[in-house]
């Protein structure tokens, strides 16, 4: 069986400068993949391609057999990949639940998208204790959930967090994480981005190092994680 | 300066606090009594009689309604310390104008009697007493139920209200009385918001929906007969419909998707030259004669088609450049018209429009129904009342919809919107075209109410009017915009008299609307969600600089 995901040479810049010199890596059904590096490799660029939002100079983006490297953003949606993305851009004024129901836009099944909400609701209590409130009075912590929780309301079969435990307390990024991994055991597909390399590793079933918008390293999580560059680099080990 | 009152302030509070009773009935007395005696020492011509002393002629009567407040220094309301404040504000505004108009025009402070001193001395009073009361209760945001007559009666109340505001508003003639009522106007709501009665009708209405809006209804049909063959009102009326169904055209472009646009007065004119053209007018460069229905419907069409082909290449861009690129549009649509002599007879424009006839019904005639006679411009009024209709039908039914969703995302977040998986542009040329459509339609019926149609009535400073009216109504709301748009149409009349800065006072009362009433005179929910929350909302979250979003929208 051929992956799910499959990234060929993917080239990105934006105007002169290349942030994004030729990746590969492939994501496979129920595998968590995470992109693991510094500020600036070229993590978050990367996924911003492949949800649409930029378009690559070359390279092919393959999902489910096609190419879909030249699709718009509101397309991917309908594709079955989510974004939860950098920032996570959560729609600060409008309620909880108008941001989860948003994220099930592209879907006519008013039954299956109630279902949905309570399952986001049962991952994340807080949010449905605050259902009503405006979304961006929640703590960052709150708002990732909520970011999180926006993106599987459009019932992905690839979800892509980009840097989930961003700028959150060591306690709401444990939780954050403890929700992938719950996530994960669910069967869903993840590729994930992520600073906090330990704990990205331990999840992941593939990683991949970038440096400076080039793959320099991959294997299982937990090869990268026994190896002794990453283990220098992104885990400060001497 | 402002140290100095501060600590004056500060001294004086305290004070006051054992003795606020008497001071403030002191205050209330003073200006009770500055209402009924002379506000000028002599006549010269100077509105509402203010050198005879007994009775509260001209603005005097203001002062004296707002004196009324002085209650809530004895009923222990919420709110009740702010909304005296603002009542004793409002009778100093109301007689620091009048004096300084006095004074202007009397040649001097000497013109100004005993009155307006005494009225003066009593806001201050007053304002002193208000302050020495301690912070205010919250006022409740729900409310218990009442019994439903009660209710109703609450809900006809103010809608008469409202109706003898438009009204008086429209009978004074005298720019200085208008500015005088504005003033006590603003100061009144002022009073009735921070004591919660706003949100007390906000609350029944909701509950009463169905039938505030057919009483509305009913009101607004009954009018024309109420009108004994005048048709004074009703041309008033029908020239407020038109702006009307414009303005919410245009909220739905700029409240509800968020886009400014600064030339939307060009579709409006694309719908005017097009209901002119089609409308058999007699000095014009095509005669033709189609049924109204056909070219309310073309002029709409062809409006939204302009909306599409302006839009097209301009909603790739983003906020400040939309705005700009659509002014451009703006003048080079009121510049090409003045041009095409072949099809727009340039600068003469198109004259003579016919009134409108449908099947031998003449809307220019004075009609017979049921006894009442109905002068031309009741049929006006009734084609504007459906206009208007039509128009609050779409807008709600695209507010509630899915479509309303997507432009709701698009206002908050475009990007977030597009991995919603929201078109954002198709959604933002949807809007476009939608409020093209209503302000061709709206178009094509002035052609007739005008008469005739020439370029120089679609300059940008229409479109900022038009913009001001649904900013002033609120935002995202239909009763705004029809308030904003009846605003729109009272106040250039009424402030006549100062010519030279009337546009400067437009522009003040802008300035202070923005600074104390962001969201409007009747603000949506959610925006009064987003104005009125300091902090958390905001600034929890900042945008990433959207960098290249090139393949975002395409």
């Amino acid at each position: 069986m051929g992956a799910m995901l499959q990234v060929e040479d993917l080239r990105v810049a934006y105007g002169q400068i290349e942030a994004v010199k030729g990746v590969s890596f492939s994501v496979s059904a129920g595998q968590v993949v995470t992109l693991i590096g510094g500020n600036g490799a070229g993590k978050t660029t990367t996924l911003r391609t492949l949800s649409g939002l930029l378009r690559p100079v070359s390279g092919r983006v393959v999902f489910e057999g096609e190419d879909i490297s030249s699709v718009p953003a509101h397309e991917i949606v309908r594709r079955g990949i989510a974004h939860s993305p950098e920032g996570r851009r959560i729609f600060p004024r409008l309620s909880v639940r108008e941001n989860l129901e948003l994220g099930a836009f592209i879907r006519r099944d008013p039954d299956g998208v109630k279902a949905d909400l309570e399952r986001v609701y049962e991952l994340f209590g807080v949010l449905r204790e605050r259902a009503g409130q405006a979304a961006g009075t929640l703590s960052g912590g709150e708002q990732q959930m909520l970011a999180m929780g926006r993106a599987l309301m459009s019932r992905p079969r690839l979800l892509m967090l980009d840097e989930p435990s961003m700028g959150l307390s060591p306690i709401m990024m444990q939780r954050i994480l403890a929700t992938v991994s719950e996530l994960k055991d669910q069967g869903t597909t993840i590729l994930l981005v992520e600073q906090n390399a330990q704990a990205a590793l331990s999840l992941a079933d593939e990683a991949y190092v970038i440096e400076t918008g080039r793959i320099v390293l991959s294997g299982t999580g937990r090869d990268l994680l026994a190896n002794d560059e990453v283990r220098k680099a992104y885990l400060g080990e001497d | 300066m402002s140290t100095f009152l501060a600590r004056l302030r500060d001294r004086v509070t305290p004070v006051v606090g054992p003795v606020r009773l008497p001071v403030g009935a002191a205050g209330a007395v003073l200006v009770v009594a500055g209402s009924l005696t002379p506000w000028a020492t002599f006549f010269f011509g100077y509105p509402g009689k203010v050198t005879l002393a007994g009775f509260p002629g001209g603005a005097r009567l203001y002062p004296l309604l707002l004196a009324a407040s002085a209650v809530l220094l004895i009923v222990d309301a919420p709110g009740r310390r702010r909304a005296g404040l603002a009542a004793a504000t409002g009778v100093g505004v109301v007689v620091g104008w009048n004096v300084l108009a006095i004074a202007k025009e009397g040649g001097g402070f000497g013109a100004v009697a005993y009155g307006a001193w005494l009225a003066l001395l009593g806001a201050a009073a007053l304002g002193v007493a208000f302050r020495s009361l301690p912070a205010d209760r919250p006022v409740p945001t729900r409310f218990d139920r009442l019994p439903a007559p009660v209710e109703l009666a609450g809900i006809a109340v103010s809608m008469a209200l409202l109706l003898v505001v438009v009204v008086v508003s429209l009978r004074i003639e005298e720019s200085s009385r208008f500015v005088s009522f504005a003033a006590f106007v603003a100061f009144a709501s002022a009073v009735l918001q921070r004591v919660g009665f706003f949100a007390w009708l906000q609350s029944v209405i909701e509950r009463h929906h169905r039938i505030t809006i057919a009483a509305a209804a009913v009101t607004a049909i009954a009018f024309p007969f109420t009108q004994q063959g005048s048709s004074y009102w009703l041309r008033v009326f029908a020239s407020i419909g038109v702006f009307a169904a414009a303005a919410i055209g245009l909220n739905i472009v700029v409240g509800l998707a968020g886009l400014l646009d600064l030339g939307y007065i060009a579709f409006f004119g694309v719908g005017v030259y097009v209901g002119a053209l089609m409308g058999s007018a007699s000095r014009t460069t095509y005669q033709g004669e189609w049924p109204f229905f056909v070219v309310l419907i073309v002029a709409a069409a062809v409006a939204a088609v302009f909306g599409v082909v302006i839009g097209a290449p301009t909603l790739r861009l983003r906020g400040d450049y939309l705005a700009i690129v659509t002014l451009g549009f703006g003048e080079i649509f009121r510049i090409a018209a003045n041009n095409l002599d072949w099809l727009t007879r340039g600068p003469n424009g198109i004259a003579g429009v016919p009134d409108l006839a449908v099947g031998g019904f003449n809307f220019g005639d004075t009609h017979e129904v049921f006894g009442f006679s109905l002068p031309g411009f009741a049929n006006y009024y009734f084609v504007e009342l459906l206009l208007v209709a039509a128009a609050i039908v779409i807008f709600t039914r695209l507010n509630d919809s899915r479509v309303g969703r997507a432009w709701v995302a698009i206002r908050e977040d475009e990007t977030a919107a597009a991995a919603m998986g929201i078109n954002t542009f198709r959604m933002k040329l949807l809007a476009f075209a939608i409020g093209a459509f209503l302000a061709g339609a709206a178009g094509s019926v002035n052609a007739h109410v005008a008469a005739s149609v020439a370029p120089d009535s679609f300059t940008f400073l229409e479109s900022i009017l038009l913009l001001a009216a649904v900013v002033l109504g609120g935002m995202g709301t239909v009763p705004g915009a029809l308030l904003g748009s009846a605003a729109l149409f009272i106040l250039p009349e009424k402030l006549r008299a100062f010519q030279d800065i009337r546009l400067l006072m437009f522009g003040v009362a802008l300035v202070l609307m923005m600074r104390f009433r962001p969201e409007g005179i009747v603000p949506s929910r959610r925006r009064q969600r987003e104005l009125h929350q300091e902090g958390g909302a905001a600034g929890a979250m900042s945008a990433p600089p959207s960098a290249p979003v090139a393949g975002g929208a395409a």
